[in-house]
């Protein structure tokens, strides 16, 4: 018989005890305090972030939703220049969830907060009835350190900077839907889901206040990132459709679904918008990273008040990049 | 072509040149989006109007059906499968997405055989497909139709929407309506029926139809070829996507399609009720008839009083200039089909225009 979780997991007694000690303890390191409350030194600027993660299915090519629940707090905090050094885990589990599952996911949370220099400090784990979940949600807030004096901050994005992504766009996205819907793919794409501590790290170092501001591309991809960012900033942007990087079988699958993939989400790729100065020595910090040897400058920030974010088409036209609006849908023919 | 167009893209009489104004009509959905996407309207020479035409299958989809599947889908041990679009289309009181967050069991699939195979997983539920679309997607539902009836699936059906569009075209021209110069013709549905359909609309009404695929130098290409024409005062059928698309078309789907389906009136939302210009199960295979097998009651069909969909669809209203538009009507808010489908003219104008 496989091993299940039970609301019995969740009822606060033995079991609960059991399932926190045996097998929830894979996230903490061995110091860890088992009080009600972590108790932590910061001398220096701290950085907050808090995401849940609700994906489906729970594993996917390159991935699963514990590697996703590190990483995407962990990309919330190197780009703002933060580095990772605290993490609470929060599990709410779906009665039935078989435990080999839920091993693999702490494993891979674990694994990558070690990568990334993060220590899960605190949790909580709850058991819900059958139905009530999708097998599992996580939540994750991060804690990080800020040595720079001007961290990173959509707020100081100015006209004339420069648009630089990390590399290829939408690998998440369509990974994500090929496994959901069992889309037989001729090429399989697998997740770019990774952490980028380091790679926002190098890029940093190599533009110092030149970087102005950095984002992940997640849920809305590229295209909610520039809207979002110009219209905080109260500037337009242009940018080179033929310059963003998309993977062939990535555009193929996208146009099949009549999606773009400029909306689909990434897990592992920077945006960065850099001084024109600085911007060729991020360019090239980026390129020697091997999370970064595809980034390329896609195009620059306008002067306002206009926030409009337009793409220049192969054929020499201009055209709006909007938002995406709400879930993406495929299409018909 | 790219570079010329880029060196010179608005000179008079370059590579889109013509001499004098004219409405060039795109049929289809997925150049409506396209055209939009790129940006090719700026190239257009000073005169040169393009117009969307009523190739958006959720588009046309009267709310009756929309009103048809929704009742459907509040019934006992019922799923309702779809694509994806549909879901968000108004029906005279609610829409398929609010039903599911109503609790009602509705699927969005990616294929037709999908719903096929829920059916055969869940035996204790009536899977019904809803099967809207053109010339494309009919030989697939068909298809599934053959499949079913191979498997013996009595908890199988579909709601039997499919248009075709020669007709369409052919009442489009016959209102008078609007000025059409020519039609820059459905490359994926004319790789299904071929040239020929569209060659006699050309013959019989002397317009230039060029059928021309989806990349935008295809686009241009299917572009150059109208306004030549124009320029040259013909009209015929021409072939600008000769890579897929041959003039009798693909054969083996046409006869999947006939073997299971036959032409009926069907009624287009905005361009009303047109002779044989649908798609029907043929009556050995009415048994899988969602309509014939579900006794449900329909309210009287409405729509949004203030929404253009109709004209948008009939060419007489540019999508900006419908009062709803941007402000109502978004993508997010949708009122109409138009701007629901990623195939909608006032979707692409929405996303890529505005």
């Amino acid at each position: 018989m496989n091993e299940i979780i039970t609301l019995a997991h969740g009822s606060g007694g033995e079991t609960t005890h059991r399932l926190l000690s045996e097998e929830i303890a894979v996230l903490y390191a061995s110091e860890a305090q088992w009080d009600d409350a972590a108790v932590l030194a910061a001398h220096e600027r701290i950085a907050v972030t808090t995401d849940s993660f609700v994906v489906s299915p729970l594993e996917f090519p390159g991935g699963d939703i514990g590697k996703l629940a590190a990483t995407g707090t962990i990309n919330d905090l190197v780009v703002r220049g933060a580095r990772p050094a605290y993490m609470t885990v929060g599990l709410i589990i779906e009665e039935g969830l078989p435990l080999s599952v839920l091993r693999t996911v702490l494993r891979s949370l674990r694994s990558t907060c070690d990568e990334a220099g993060a220590a899960v400090v605190a949790g909580d784990t709850k058991v819900v009835e059958r139905g009530s979940g999708d097998g599992l949600f996580i939540n994750t807030t991060g804690i990080g350190v800020i040595s720079a004096a001007e961290p990173p901050g959509a707020g100081r994005v100015a006209p004339q900077d420069q648009v630089i992504v990390s590399g290829y766009l939408g690998d998440h996205g369509v990974a994500i839907l090929a496994a959901r819907e069992d889309l037989p793919l001729q090429t399989p794409i697998e997740s770019d889901c990774a952490p980028l501590h380091d790679l926002a790290h190098c890029m940093l170092q190599a533009g110092g206040e030149g970087v102005h501001a950095m984002r992940d591309p997640t849920r809305g991809g590229l295209a909610a990132v520039l809207n979002e960012i110009a219209e905080y900033a109260g500037v337009g942007m242009n940018v080179d459709a033929q310059a963003i990087p998309v993977r062939p079988q990535v555009m193929a699958t996208s146009e099949i679904l009549g999606l773009d993939p400029l909306h689909l989400a990434n897990e592992g790729k920077l945006v960065a918008f850099c001084s024109s100065q600085s911007a060729p020595k991020v360019l090239q910090a980026a390129r020697r990273h091997p999370l970064g040897r595809h980034s390329t400058i896609i195009g620059e920030v306008t002067p306002g008040p206009e926030t409009r974010v337009t793409v220049r088409t192969s054929l020499g036209t201009t055209r709006v990049l909007s938002m995406p609006a709400g879930e993406l849908l495929p299409r018909i023919c | 072509m790219d570079k010329v167009l880029r060196e010179e893209p608005e000179a008079h009489g370059g590579p889109l040149g013509c001499r004098r104004a004219a409405n060039l009509m795109e049929v289809c959905g997925t150049h409506s989006h396209a055209i939009a996407q790129y940006g090719i309207k700026q190239l257009l020479p000073q005169g040169v109007r393009l117009i969307s035409g009523p190739g958006c299958p959720v588009c046309v989809t009267p709310v009756e059906i929309i009103d048809l599947a929704l009742a459907i889908a509040r019934l006992p041990q019922t799923t309702v499968t779809t694509f994806g679009d549909m879901v968000r289309v108004p029906g005279t009181d609610s829409t398929l997405s609010r039903e599911k967050a109503l609790g009602r069991d509705v699927r969005i699939v990616y294929s037709p055989m999908a719903a096929v195979e829920t059916a055969v997983e869940e035996p204790d539920r009536q899977v019904v497909f809803i099967a809207v679309g053109f010339e494309t997607t009919a030989p697939m539902v068909a298809a599934c139709i053959l499949e079913a009836e191979r498997l013996g699936l009595s908890n199988f059906s579909i709601i039997a929407a499919h248009k075709i569009i020669p007709p369409a075209m052919r009442a489009l021209l016959q209102s008078g309506e609007v000025r059409i110069d020519g039609f820059l013709c459905p490359g994926h549905v004319a790789t299904v029926i071929g040239l020929t359909p569209f060659a006699r609309i050309a013959s019989e009404f002397g317009l230039p139809c060029v059928v021309s695929g989806f990349e935008p130098e295809d686009i241009i290409a299917g572009l150059r070829g109208l306004l030549r024409q124009i320029d040259d005062a013909e009209g015929r059928g021409e072939n600008a996507y000769q890579r897929c698309v041959k003039d009798k078309g693909n054969p083996r789907a046409l006869a999947t399609t006939d073997q299971v389906f036959e032409a009926t009136d069907a009624n287009w939302r905005g361009l009303g009720q047109i002779p044989l210009s649908g798609l029907r199960l043929r009556w050995a295979y009415s048994r899988f008839d969602a309509e014939r097998r579900f006794d449900v009651e329909l309210p009287t069909p409405r729509e949004h009083p203030g929404c253009s969909c109709g004209s948008v669809l009939r060419g007489l209203v540019q999508p900006a200039e419908c009062p709803l538009f941007g402000a109502a009507c978004t993508p997010t808010t949708p009122v109409g089909p138009c701007m629901v489908s990623s195939e909608g003219a006032c979707a692409a104008a929405y996303r890529y225009e505005q």
